[in-house]
């Protein structure tokens, strides 16, 4: 006799996911978990990428696959949709605050807004706004490089999308 | 060509065109003069591969053939290949690759902001998609072009030896064919030729503010739409499949 996890324990699986780039935030937290449902007896997870090139997104597919198995599900699908596109917009409170911990700054509420060019970043070390962009590309396609003017300490900055 | 055969060379044409850029970033790869530019010419170079993987995908699906991406990349010849001359133009020094990527990301920008509205959802999707890393690039190459153009006497003359001699690929990216024409009256492709004002007057802007020229050179080469490249991309192409072709299938 097989039970199946409701939706929500399902939920509570799926936080033990890590990105593997950002290992602080969860996939919950990115907010790239779309819908969480059973059809009929068979659970689909729906999923969307971050950046159409991002190498991260392969390996969190396979991941959530193998949450689900050591959980006990293995009637499942993961499907990735891209339409609406992710938005950072879309990392969890939560999300944003562990990034912050982990000294990345989160990024800055409006994706409209910055996508247009206007952003104040603020350090995640001493919460300076006066800070300045080294380059817009970082270590992985979501982050720039930022530096702070006052503590002179470089950092990450999660930008917008 | 049935309406099926000119969305599978639409397709391809807006994936080959991602995927060879794509490409040819990655071969900054550990040289770019700077290592925040290493990381920002392999970041770029992803998200145009990551488009590509989408749009070659649609399209062999599209085509109906069993084609998937892989086989699309890697297992055609050069007559085959539909991305723009300009792309595949080699690196050069990185005033050359800065006007290729400026030139394109502006260009890039606009066809993907129309065909965000496209009636095919899956295309609109893509292209919606990509569109906000297309915003980051385009700010980037503008960036390069304005500091360049406006940095020192040398770097000034880099810059405008290379926007003059990629100059003349730029008319291409607005030429419609039979294939552009249908696709536009389907609502599933763009107007390209209609771009081309707004396309000058972002490029001119960047350059008024970079201190450079518009290059005033009478050459111009197309092709591509028919399968005619330059040499180069024989060359791309050798790298880039040659895996595939001498282990067919290779997995890892
Ligand atoms: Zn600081």
């Amino acid at each position: 006799m097989v039970t199946l996890l409701n939706v929500d324990d399902v939920r509570h699986v799926l936080e033990l996911v890590k990105d593997p780039e950002i290992p602080v935030l969860s996939v919950a937290d990115l907010g790239i978990i779309r819908r969480i449902e059973y059809a009929g007896d068979r659970l689909q997870v729906v999923i969307t990428p971050t950046y159409s090139g991002c190498p991260a997104t392969e390996v969190i597919e396979t991941d959530i696959a193998t949450m689900l198995k050591l959980h006990g599900i293995t009637d499942f699908d993961v499907v990735t949709e891209i339409s609406p596109a992710w938005t950072t917009d879309w990392i969890t409170a939560d999300g944003r605050r562990k990034l912050e911990e982990y000294g990345i700054a989160p990024p800055e509420r409006k994706s409209k807004g910055a996508l247009l060019g206007f952003e104040t970043v603020t350090c995640p070390q001493c919460k300076s706004t006066d800070t300045r962009v080294v380059s817009q590309f970082g270590s992985t396609a979501c982050k720039a490089q930022y530096k702070c003017n006052d503590c002179l300490e470089p950092f990450d900055y999660f930008k917008c999308v | 060509m049935t309406n099926q055969e000119m969305l599978f060379e639409y397709l391809l044409r807006l994936g080959d065109n991602s995927l060879i850029l794509g490409q040819r970033l990655a071969e900054w790869c550990g040289h770019a003069p700077i290592l925040e530019e290493d990381l920002a010419l392999t970041n770029i170079g992803l998200d145009l591969i990551g488009q590509s993987r989408m749009l070659l995908s649609y399209a062999g699906e599209v085509e109906g053939k069993g084609r998937d991406e892989d086989r699309l990349a890697f297992h055609r010849d050069t007559q085959a290949w539909r991305n723009l001359l300009l792309l595949e133009q080699p690196n050069g020094d990185f005033a050359k690759t800065m006007a290729r990527q400026f030139f394109f990301d502006v260009f890039q920008y606009l066809q993907y902001e129309a065909l965000s509205s496209s009636k095919d959802e899956r295309v609109a999707g893509i292209a919606a998609k990509s569109l906000k890393e297309i915003t980051y690039h385009r700010r980037h190459s503008s960036d390069w072009v304005i500091r360049l153009g406006d940095g020192t006497e040398e770097s000034h003359e880099k810059m405008q030896t290379a926007l003059n001699e990629l100059w003349g690929f730029v008319p291409e990216m607005f030429d419609m064919d039979a294939v552009d024409e249908a696709m536009v009256a389907d609502g599933i492709g763009v107007d390209v030729a209609s771009l081309r004002p707004a396309w000058d007057a972002q490029v001119n802007a960047v350059l008024a503010e970079a201190t450079l020229k518009r290059p005033d050179v009478s050459w111009s080469v197309r092709g591509s739409r028919d399968g005619k490249h330059s040499e180069h991309l024989g060359y791309i192409l050798a790298e880039m499949q040659f895996l595939q072709h001498a282990y067919p299938d290779a997995k890892w």
